[in-house]
């Protein structure tokens, strides 16, 4: 069991999952409530990393993220160094993999919060603002654990984007999933055996979450 | 303390009556029927204020347009002076800044919070004694203080009811306008409320504008009463004077009576509700509900045969207004409805007998008996 990449895979799954937490939350807000025409092209776009192949993903980050896109440039002098092979890397390529997996349920569960609280709550002289702290954000509560839960689980088992964007530099850049993979090739199976074993149990653990909670929507919090 | 200080504070100074609410609305809505114009312009002044009309007026649309949450096409609406929206000012208070309080019929209380937390929702810049006591002070009057840590799926229709009134009400609105609110109660549930509702309307002189389509609250409540039909306010005024104007049928709905009598008015009785017609030719008068209409003036009155009792002495201690004696001259049987023709002085009803019925008062041509009609069987048309 190679702790040092289990470690790195677990900071990455955690600090991507919280940043999706702050990002997916207005874009599944502006899904949920835009009346815009072309809204279903941000939410293809949106989705594309379902079905994108990780490689396909990997390589169009790779290619913004190094010193010839503009991107990769303003990193470069802000701080000395390309973004390509290196955690910080990693974890912008992450945040695109995963992005559908914490934008969707947030949409699902904001659009599920009945309009007319939303009515009531400014009847009751509340900013919208305040409404979506007060009203919507405690009533999708379940939707934010689940996308929560789903990214966490699928940052950590990526793969390909890893590869593409960050290689597989110990201690930098080497996650257990590709770790595995470096383990099998020179056919140590028996270690592979250990870590795809405690991929698959924390993997089990947050769907077992997701799907526990939204067996009933009030089966987490304080209330019965 | 608190609670004991602010109701005695105002009954010292009670507000300024300037709340008057001003209305000038035009929008088109559409209903399952179709689009319709909403058109109206009516002043609401402290007190109970009526909205009256079947579903699809333009009722919810018009509360929609008063607390901000739906726009006009065009007009005006003004509380206490201020304007919240103007058409030509283009001004439109947001919603949320109008300090309206509404009531929906759907209630729309928060699943996740508690009775109290509902009640305190529009107060989060109280102090939290300030809120504790406001709160504490309306549960009380609103007789839902034992429900007050229970969530919305917890409590009872009538307990729902009187949170969410309980939680317009504490904001202190300029206005306040309740959506059908009662129509899911029981009878002794909804006076209770109404009850509570009024007392708490003396302490604090505000326009309800109060939508119903019962016409049973619309006298409970009846300080004014406007009536809407398809958009448009087809009648204000005092609920005597407007309410029975529109219960006259049409001639559609007129066509399935067996029985069809032309009338004359003889007399208005307003404060019990109703009048009396006499009958076509004959000597026969009926108490009717009222309808607007004068003494003298010409109607048509429809009575189905199977409203209609027959009974073969002279009944006592009926409810039914009218009593008529009469000879039976004939019967036809269809199927198993009896058709009975009764002849009273010179007017003919048709009464709908079963057959158990016809045995048990032996009825046969020649029989006497007397025939029985209620109020609310006499169905009035313009003749």
């Amino acid at each position: 069991m190679n702790w040092e990449a289990f470690w790195l895979t677990v900071r990455l799954a955690a600090i991507v999952s919280v940043l999706l937490i702050a990002i997916g939350i207005p874009i599944a807000y502006w899904i949920a409530h835009s009346r815009w025409r072309w809204k279903f092209l941000v939410e293809a776009v949106v989705a594309l990393p379902i079905v994108l192949p990780p490689t396909v993903l990997g390589f169009y980050v790779l290619l913004a993220l190094g010193s010839r896109s503009p991107l990769g440039r303003w990193w470069e002098s802000l701080t000395g160094h390309t973004l390509a092979f290196t955690f910080e890397g990693l974890v912008i390529g992450s945040l695109i993999y995963s992005l559908p997996f914490a934008v969707q349920p947030f949409a699902a569960s904001f659009g599920a919060v009945d309009p007319k609280l939303l009515r009531a709550s400014a009847s009751l002289g509340q900013s919208p603002a305040r409404t979506f702290w007060r009203v919507v954000l405690p009533l999708s509560k379940a939707g934010l654990v689940t996308g929560f839960a789903l990214s966490f689980a699928h940052t950590l088992g990526e793969f390909g984007v890893v590869l593409m964007v960050g290689g597989n530099i110990p201690g930098v850049t080497r996650t257990i999933s590709i770790d595995i993979y470096d383990q099998v090739q020179a056919a140590q199976y028996a270690s592979a055996n250990w870590t795809a074993i405690v991929l698959l149990l924390i993997s089990f653990a947050a769907l077992s979450i997701v799907y526990g909670i939204n067996r009933r929507p009030w089966a987490v919090g304080p209330w019965k | 303390m608190e609670v004991k200080t602010s109701p005695s504070k105002k009954s010292a100074a009670p507000p300024p009556i300037s709340s008057e609410l001003e209305v000038r609305i035009r929008k088109r809505f559409l209903n399952p029927e179709g689009s319709f114009i909403l058109n109206t312009h009516f002043r609401a002044l402290a007190g109970f204020t009526i909205l009256f009309g079947a579903s699809g007026a333009g009722k919810t649309t018009l509360l929609d347009c008063i607390a901000g949450l739906n726009d006009p096409d065009d007009g005006r609406v003004a509380v206490g002076g201020e304007d919240l929206y103007d058409s030509e000012k283009k001004r439109n208070v947001a919603a949320w800044k109008r300090r309206i309080g509404y009531v929906f019929q759907e209630l729309a209380l928060f699943p996740h919070l508690t009775a109290e937390e509902n009640v305190a929702y529009g107060l989060p810049t109280l102090t939290p004694a300030e809120r504790l006591a406001r709160t504490g002070h309306i549960l009380q009057t609103f007789r839902i203080e034992h429900v007050r840590d229970r969530r919305p799926a917890q409590i009872s229709g009538g307990e729902r009811q009187r949170v969410a009134l309980a939680r317009a009400l504490v904001t202190e609105p300029r206005a306040l306008l309740l959506d059908e609110p009662l129509a899911a109660l029981d009878r002794p549930t909804k006076s209770h409320i109404l009850a509570d509702l009024r007392q708490w309307n003396q302490n604090h002189r505000v326009p309800i504008l109060y939508v119903t389509h019962s016409s049973e609250e619309v006298f409970a409540l009846g300080d004014e009463v406007i009536v809407l039909d398809a958009g448009r306010i087809v009648a204000q005024g005092r609920p005597h004077e407007v309410m029975r104007a529109p219960r006259l049928e049409t001639v559609a709905q007129l066509s399935g009576f067996e029985n069809i009598f032309d009338a004359a008015v003889v007399a208005l009785h307003e404060d019990r509700g109703t009048m009396t017609c006499r009958l076509g030719t004959g000597t026969v008068e009926l108490e009717t509900p009222l309808v607007r209409a004068e003494v003298g003036s010409r109607l048509r009155v429809g009575i189905r045969a199977g409203d209609l009792l027959l009974a073969t002495q002279s009944p006592k201690g009926l409810s039914a207004r009218n009593v008529v004696a009469g000879t039976i001259r004939g019967l036809e049987q269809r199927d198993v409805i009896v058709s009975a023709f009764v002849d009273c002085g010179g007017t003919e009803f048709e009464v709908h007998l079963t057959l158990a019925a016809r045995e048990a008062l032996k009825a046969a041509p020649g029989k006497k008996v007397w025939l029985v009609v209620k109020t609310h069987s006499c169905h009035l048309m313009s003749g």
